[in-house]
């Protein structure tokens, strides 16, 4: 192929828009005694992870959020059968993403 | 080879045909209609094994164009004026994108108002998308052409649009010897290579937004900015200007027939007047030019058969000798001039003092009729007014009717 | 109808995108491309989905995907799928359409119809946030009566177009109207239109915090409060026949009064200048519609 004809066609990549961690003011803490398949001890609820818009959190028992992508929207918070997830404020955070 | 007497419109329709397209996209303006509709019946008929799409729209027939494209397939779509304009968003899509679809144009005049006969208003209107733009004198180049079309679109990663007078060549019956099978096959192979990748296992997201300035990948690798693609782009129209004589050579070596690349000549060697056009007023300026002959002006014919990218060498060239060229132009860029006059002198004024007088004119508007004896007229004038001490004038308007212009209602 | 545990993984969809905060076209394209396994080309016109598709050279969808332009995109589709079968590379991939509101039902209806009339071959996904969100929230053919854009201050004054309707019209095979927050629904709609061929086209309502004016926490509440209100319907039409689908099913055989629209307009700051008039006449319409719905559902037309 002629290397002088070129197309604008792009490779896929996690954080096409940087740290979008960076743009959120405060972030979610999920607390595991509260989390249902952590309380249950089966796979279960999982609502958290099928509703995030940025596909963040990955599944588990608690499932896990991905913070250095977290725009901190909080719909998390608010799909959470058992308010196990509350949001902190950034400032207040270390760690990893911080 | 069979010498068979066919329409402008069906030579461009058998060209296609034996391209062995794979995507038709179908909608219908006068005068191009009868292209889509040999290919509905041989594509009925089996004779073409392709999708003939029926869209709603020459917007969408050359949206359908593009995305089969994309997809690695061979494509082709026809239209004139309205549709063109109509079009025209995805005109300059098709070019940046790199897509090498080829579409002809039965050139039409442009409304408002309305008129349905010849002249090259519409394509020349989109001259600066990026296309190669190429123009026919008769049915033999239109489908000869068009078959060309292809492989130079496919070796440039360019689309091609082979432009031919709506009426006066789409539906006036010519002899045409068409190549057969075999000696369409040789010449052009089917696609292979295609730019754009279309895969699940390698998925890529093709025609992004891009920004002003190149920007790293994932891989930290910069990749280019909007300017540097669209400079890739014009070096890809520069680079048909040796691609589109290579590919009529070999169409010469595998058919028998050559259409001189980028121009032609018809008594030009020792001419000192140059009649310059493209499209079918060619053949009547080779008729002007005899008759001139015979009252011992040396006049000669400089046909643009490579229109985009514009031929500077080539005309500089052909052109360097005379004393003048008069330049036949069927549209107008308003408020100025035609547009093949204003290219050619463009061409021509690095060689200062030593370049001829460039004179325009227009004819044919709307379907103005034009005979050789209008051209020698017109060309005898531009002598005078060049013999007269003029150096620069207005467009010679052929056979407009000043009285009728001026009439009250 | 699948369980939300048993959703699959979405690979595609990748983090750190530039898609809003709590935008809900996200919660959505996670099943649509899970549904198809990635095993799709997508046709995207100018939108949304254009910039959440990432800025040349990375993109956020691990999808194969084709930017198109704004009026084509169903006659972009068109041209994919042509293409793709004379290939004979039909088999490897779904045809996928996703466009907004604006780019399906005003600058994208002739090709769409276009298309349906020709029953081509591929999945045609309009998401509805409810105006033109990429150019900053101007008004739509599906705008709502009483929202307020940037080009209708006073509210618009119309009731949105019915999309689903209007395909309907058109005797293509499936036409389903979905929710974004609803991620099961989502996913078995796509995946039941996977399985069929023709032009199948899925509305899927698209809570917008930044164009509708609402915290970004609130996206999955609001999305689920339309469907409460009987502003958004979910339902499928497969081949003609009428269902009701999840909560919109639910509230059916419930048999009792929605809740009313005045409580949806509290929520988002684009109704803020709404008056009761104009709520009435919304609540008008939408009670108007939804027995509509009732009706067929009940009929199993």
């Amino acid at each position: 192929m002629n290397e002088s004809h070129q197309i604008a066609m792009s490779v896929p990549g996690i954080g096409e828009a940087g740290r979008t961690g960076d743009w959120r003011h405060e972030y979610p803490v999920i607390t595991a005694e509260a989390c249902l398949p952590v309380k249950s001890g089966r796979d279960s609820c999982q609502i958290c992870w099928a509703h995030c818009p940025d596909n963040c959190i990955t599944r588990g028992a608690p499932p896990i959020i991905d913070l250095y992508y977290c725009k901190g929207c909080g719909i998390c918070v608010e799909v959470c059968p058992t308010h196990a997830i509350v949001m902190h404020p950034e400032a207040d955070r270390t760690g990893e993403g911080s | 080879m069979t010498v068979t007497v066919l329409t402008g419109n069906d030579a461009a329709a058998t060209a296609a045909k034996l391209a062995r397209v794979q995507v038709v996209a179908a909608y219908p303006i006068t005068p191009q209609s009868p292209v889509v509709e040999a290919l509905s019946e041989w594509v009925s008929s089996g004779e073409l094994a392709a999708e003939f799409v029926n869209v709603e729209s020459e917007h969408s027939a050359l949206t359908v164009c593009i995305t089969a494209s994309t997809v690695g397939a061979r494509v082709f779509t026809a239209t004139s004026a309205n549709g063109l304009a109509y079009m025209t968003e995805q005109v300059w899509w098709a070019a940046g994108a790199r897509l090498p679809i080829v579409m002809c144009i039965a050139n039409r005049a442009m409304a408002a108002p309305w008129n349905v006969l010849n002249d090259q208003q519409d394509s020349m209107s989109v001259r600066d998308a990026g296309w190669v733009q190429l123009y026919c004198r008769d049915n033999q180049e239109i489908l000869d052409t068009t078959l060309q079309a292809w492989r130079i679109a496919e070796r440039l990663n360019v689309p091609v649009m082979v432009c031919y007078d709506g009426f006066l060549l789409s539906h006036t019956m010519m002899p045409v010897d068409v190549p057969t099978a075999e000696q369409a096959d040789a010449f052009l192979p089917p696609r292979t290579d295609p730019l754009q990748v279309v895969d699940p296992a390698d998925p890529r997201n093709i025609g992004p937004v891009t920004l002003a300035d190149p920007r790293k990948d994932a891989g930290g690798v910069v990749r280019p900015g909007y300017m540097e693609l669209r400079h890739l782009h014009h070096r890809a129209l520069l680079e048909a200007l040796d691609v589109i004589p290579e590919v009529d050579a070999e169409y010469g070596a595998t058919v028998g027939r050559t259409w001189g690349g980028l121009t032609w000549e018809y008594r030009l060697e020792d001419a000192e007047v140059a009649l310059v056009a493209a499209g079918s007023l060619t053949t009547q300026l080779t008729l002007a030019v005899d008759a001139l002959r015979e009252d011992g002006v040396k006049a000669g014919v400089l046909g643009i058969r490579c229109y985009r990218p514009f031929p500077v060498a080539a005309v500089r060239e052909r052109l360097g000798g005379t004393r003048l060229a008069v330049v036949f132009d069927k549209a107008l860029s308003y408020g100025v001039e035609g547009p093949i006059a204003s290219d050619v002198k463009a061409a021509l004024q690095p060689l200062g003092a030593g370049a001829p007088a460039v004179f325009g004119t227009i004819s044919g508007l709307g379907g103005r009729d034009v005979s050789p004896d209008d051209l020698a007229a017109a060309v005898r004038r531009a002598v005078a007014d060049l013999d007269a001490g003029v150096t620069d004038r207005e467009p010679d308007w052929i056979n407009l009717n000043l009285e009728a212009e001026g009439g009250t209602r | 109808m699948t369980k939300l545990l048993d959703l699959p993984e979405s690979k595609h969809v990748l983090p750190g995108n530039r898609a809003c905060a709590g935008c809900g076209i996200g919660i959505g394209l996670r099943q649509i491309i899970a549904a198809l396994d990635g095993k799709a080309v997508m046709a995207v016109p100018a939108s949304c989905l254009t910039v959440f598709g990432g800025m040349y050279p990375t993109s956020s969808v691990a999808v194969p995907w084709v930017n198109v332009a704004f009026p084509s995109t169903a006659a972009a589709a068109a041209g994919l799928a042509a293409g793709l079968r004379a290939t004979g590379r039909s088999e490897e991939m779904t045809v996928l359409a996703m466009a907004g509101d604006g780019g399906t039902g005003d600058i994208g209806i002739q090709a769409l119809s276009g298309a349906a009339e020709r029953n081509d071959d591929f999945i045609y996904l309009c998401y509805d946030n409810e105006a033109y969100m990429n150019t900053g929230t101007q008004r739509s053919g599906l705008t709502p009566h009483g929202a307020r854009t940037t080009t209708t201050w006073a509210g618009k004054r119309e009731n949105p177009k019915d999309l689903p309707r209007i395909m309907e019209a058109h005797g293509i095979p499936y036409v389903a109207s979905t929710s974004a927050v609803y991620p099961t629904d989502v996913y078995d709609k796509v995946a039941k239109a996977r399985d069929m061929h023709g032009l199948r086209y899925i509305h899927m309502n698209t809570p917008c915090p930044s164009g509708w004016n609402f915290e970004p926490k609130d996206t999955v509440r609001i999305g689920e409060l339309a469907v409460e209100c009987g502003l958004v319907v979910l339902y499928e039409v497969v081949e003609g026949a009428f269902r009701l689908t999840g909560r919109s099913a639910a509230l059916a055989r419930r048999n009792k009064a929605l809740t009313p629209v005045a409580e949806y307009v509290a929520t988002q700051g684009r109704f803020r200048s709404m008056d009761e008039e104009t709520t009435a006449e919304v609540q008008a319409w939408v009670d108007g519609r939804w027995a509509g719905y009732v009706a067929r559902h009940a009929a199993g037309d």
